[in-house]
């Protein structure tokens, strides 16, 4: 399972590094957010697949009976994949703003605050 | 949008998804649920609402500005986690209090963990309406 | 655990909380200077224990380590969060004069304050997921200051701002995961345990390299560092002076904790490449710097060669080079915020950061003039002030172990550095007014609150230059805490939850 679960990242990854490569803001941020996801699911993979319980504890025991699932993966990918919600609902919006007040979604025209070509 | 059966549905809705999102949140403990996926389902049903009616009759549903019940939530949250130094613990131990405990029962039990997650509840629904708001007022 | 851990995060959250719900009212912004105030309080009374007592660690809701979140604080952590303090209290203070209402409306106060609880926590973590938190909470509060006013350029400069610094933080996260992986653990003192058992030293190696390029991206070293010239010039000058302080900073202590403490396995391989991109990143950042004309635009390319600087003195690796890290981190923050405040001021009285297109400051506002050449002359390496200590320190490391040409490149930096600094000495200061103007000080508005905040500063750096030895014995205690942290790995993981 865990070689299955790599051969996908490394498409998801390849794939996101196709989408970046365009000049497009849109494509880029979509790379983006396929490569999050292949970053989560290295987390995710990283933490052993191991089938087992809840990593519950018992009324009354200081530990977890039996197999029980490797519960930390599980509470980083959580939090990484919220906070990348957060980042990629910014992103998106700053997208949305790039285009109505630049007027492109094409990298190469943004060139705003760059410095005027000295011809 | 002006639909007729949208806008009654809608209604319908925005009070069954809040309910649901109360419910998920108090569940959140010890079983799938808590402040996140909470306020989500929350925010969801004032977003329906912004979708049938609009967002200014959304805003006024509402009755506070989101971002400010997300700035509000933040601090629930953080409260929660200071609380614990009053019992001499670190800062995010949980308090717990049993009401109506007996020996075979543990009564009611409320949390500082609780308070955290009403917290988190109110952050992500004021965020997220804030994000929808703003992306449907500009569109 | 200790409140002197908790306090220096606890107070610009609330301080934040408290700025957005007054943001309607002028009050907000003295909420903003008070929370940086008593912030201020908490960092040196964080500093006195860590003095006193040594490493100290605390575990957040009782967890012990290395499972829970743990905060420490070592040497360089207080340090880190003392200069935070101080340079956050200043540009408190002089964003009073500098931030339009509009703004203030828009929570600028409670983004800034949330800035630097993010920058705080990532220097008083003892958590590798822990240290990602915060550099998303810095990132995301970053990106809000960086649009605020919403105009074509900070769009511009904003969507490269975010764009590169979103594909660092996802190789951080890789980085992350692959490093659990292999060693089971994120806890810092645990780590620098564990990496030791690691069997596959390559596969470490390789883990080392995505940190490397990831805390890179952050800390705006050659070749990642094309993200900064593009955006630093565009938000209002607290921000951007806030920015040029603090933010790349955070990536330097991070890349100088994980390789020092962590990823010290195959110095010969990982340590080598990070003395060229030091090399290069010097001199990238001062050439770029020489073509620049826009006052702002100057100084952020002089970010990046000063970030070769200290990069350089991890990438040595003997104790005196670590020594001059740390001592250049602390000088460096203080001299490059102070020089984008009094940019600042300069375009109020001048109207523009172009310096061709201005002049005549040295004519009108001798105190002023004063003021820029301090941090200026501090940036370039004159004795006596902090920066020629800085310099002096790393130079002489190299020197030590025979690095002739690395030695001849970081003094060649410094002359070059001395040039852009007379260039804008030259053109915004020294001549006249193109428009024949003669910007008086005297009718600015603010120019208290404006002034101040540049003052002290300027005053700090004097007083690191003239009385050098107690931050140099100071930075000494810092390094050894680095190189050996049997204290920092003792205290963390032996902590009684």
């Amino acid at each position: 399972m865990e070689q299955l679960l790599s051969v996908l990242i490394g498409v998801l990854v390849a794939a996101s590094v196709y989408l970046m490569m365009g000049r497009n803001l849109l494509r880029f941020l979509f790379g983006l957010i396929l490569l999050s996801n292949a970053a989560n699911l290295t987390i995710f993979v990283a933490g052993r697949l191991t089938p087992g319980a809840p990593a519950l504890v018992p009324e009354g025991l200081d530990a977890p009976v039996g197999d029980v699932a490797n519960a930390l993966p599980q509470a980083l990918v959580l939090t990484a994949i919220v906070i990348g919600f957060g980042l990629f609902a910014f992103a998106l919006i700053l997208a949305v703003r790039a285009y109505r007040s630049l007027g492109t979604l094409n990298t190469d025209d943004m060139r705003v605050a760059e410095p005027k070509d000295q011809v | 949008m002006n639909s007729v059966i949208l806008i009654a549905g809608a209604r319908l809705q925005v009070v069954l998804l809040l309910v649901f999102s109360a419910y998920m949140l108090l569940r959140g403990h010890n079983a799938p649920g808590g402040g996140f996926i909470g306020g989500l389902i929350a925010a969801t049903g004032f977003v329906v609402y912004a979708i049938a009616c609009g967002t200014k009759d959304a805003r006024a549903a509402l009755r506070f500005d989101p971002a400010n019940i997300a700035a509000v939530g933040l601090g629930v949250a953080l409260l929660a986690g200071i609380v614990a130094i009053l019992w001499g613990d670190a800062l995010f131990t949980g308090q717990w209090l049993f009401i109506g405990e007996t020996e075979t029962d543990k009564g009611l039990p409320l949390s500082t963990i609780l308070v955290f997650d009403i917290g988190v509840y109110l952050v992500v629904l004021g965020a997220v309406l804030s994000i929808v708001f703003a992306l449907e007022e500009t569109s | 655990m200790s409140w002197y851990l908790t306090l220096p995060l606890v107070i610009p959250f609330v301080t934040a909380i408290i700025a957005f719900l007054l943001r309607n009212s002028p009050s907000g912004r003295w909420v903003s200077v008070a929370g940086s105030a008593a912030a201020l309080v908490a960092a040196i009374a964080l500093m006195r224990v860590v003095l006193d007592q040594g490493v100290l660690a605390g575990q957040m809701g009782q967890w012990a380590a290395p499972f829970g979140i743990t905060l420490v604080a070592d040497l360089l952590s207080a340090v880190m969060v003392l200069i935070t303090a101080i340079t956050g209290l200043a540009v408190a203070i002089y964003a009073l004069g500098d931030i339009e209402e509009r703004h203030e409306k828009l929570g600028y106060h409670a983004l800034y304050q949330i800035l630097l609880a993010g920058v705080t926590g990532a220097f008083l973590t003892g958590d590798l997921f822990n240290l990602y938190v915060w550099f998303e909470v810095m990132l995301i509060a970053s990106f809000g200051l960086l649009v605020l006013n919403g105009d074509k350029e900070q769009i511009d400069g904003g969507v490269k701002y975010v764009a590169l610094n979103l594909i660092s933080t996802i190789l951080f996260l890789t980085g992350i995961g692959l490093l659990y992986g292999m060693t089971g653990t994120l806890n810092f003192a645990d780590l620098a345990v564990k990496v030791d058992q690691v069997e596959n030293e390559a596969l470490l190696t390789v883990v080392a390299m995505l940190f490397m390029v990831a805390f890179g991206v952050k800390a705006a070293v050659f070749p990642l560092f094309f993200w900064l010239p593009a955006a630093y010039h565009t938000p209002s000058f607290s921000v951007s002076a806030v920015f040029a302080g603090l933010l790349t900073k955070v990536g330097v202590y991070a890349l100088i904790r994980m390789f020092t403490m962590i990823f010290d396995h195959d110095m010969a391989y990982t340590h080598t490449i990070l003395l060229w991109v030091a090399c290069f990143t010097m001199v990238t950042g001062v050439l770029g710097a020489a073509a620049q004309s826009d006052f702002r635009k100057i100084l952020s390319f002089h970010i990046i060669s000063q970030i070769g600087y200290m990069i350089l003195g991890l990438a040595l690796m003997t104790p005196l080079a670590i020594v001059g890290a740390v001592f250049y981190l602390v000088h460096h923050i203080i001299v490059k915020a102070n020089l984008f405040l009094i940019a600042g001021i300069a375009k109020r009285l001048t109207g523009s950061t172009e310096v061709f297109q201005i002049g005549g400051l040295y004519k009108s506002n001798p105190l002023l003039a004063v003021l820029f050449l301090i941090p200026a002359f501090s940036l370039a390496g004159f004795p006596p002030l902090s920066g020629f200590w800085a310099k002096y320190i790393i130079v002489k490391a190299t020197l030590d172990i025979e690095m002739w040409f690395v030695a001849f490149i970081a003094l060649a930096v410094g002359l070059m550095t001395i040039y852009s600094m007379t260039k804008i000495w030259a053109e915004a200061f020294w001549k006249d007014h193109p428009d024949g103007r003669e910007p008086a000080l005297a009718k600015l508005p603010n120019r208290g609150v404006l002034l101040i905040p540049v003052a002290a500063l300027a005053i700090l750096t004097m007083v690191i230059g003239l009385m050098p030895e107690p931050f140099v014995v100071f930075a000494e205690r810092a390094a050894d805490q680095l190189l050996d942290p049997t204290a920092y790995i003792n205290v963390v993981l032996g902590e009684a939850p």
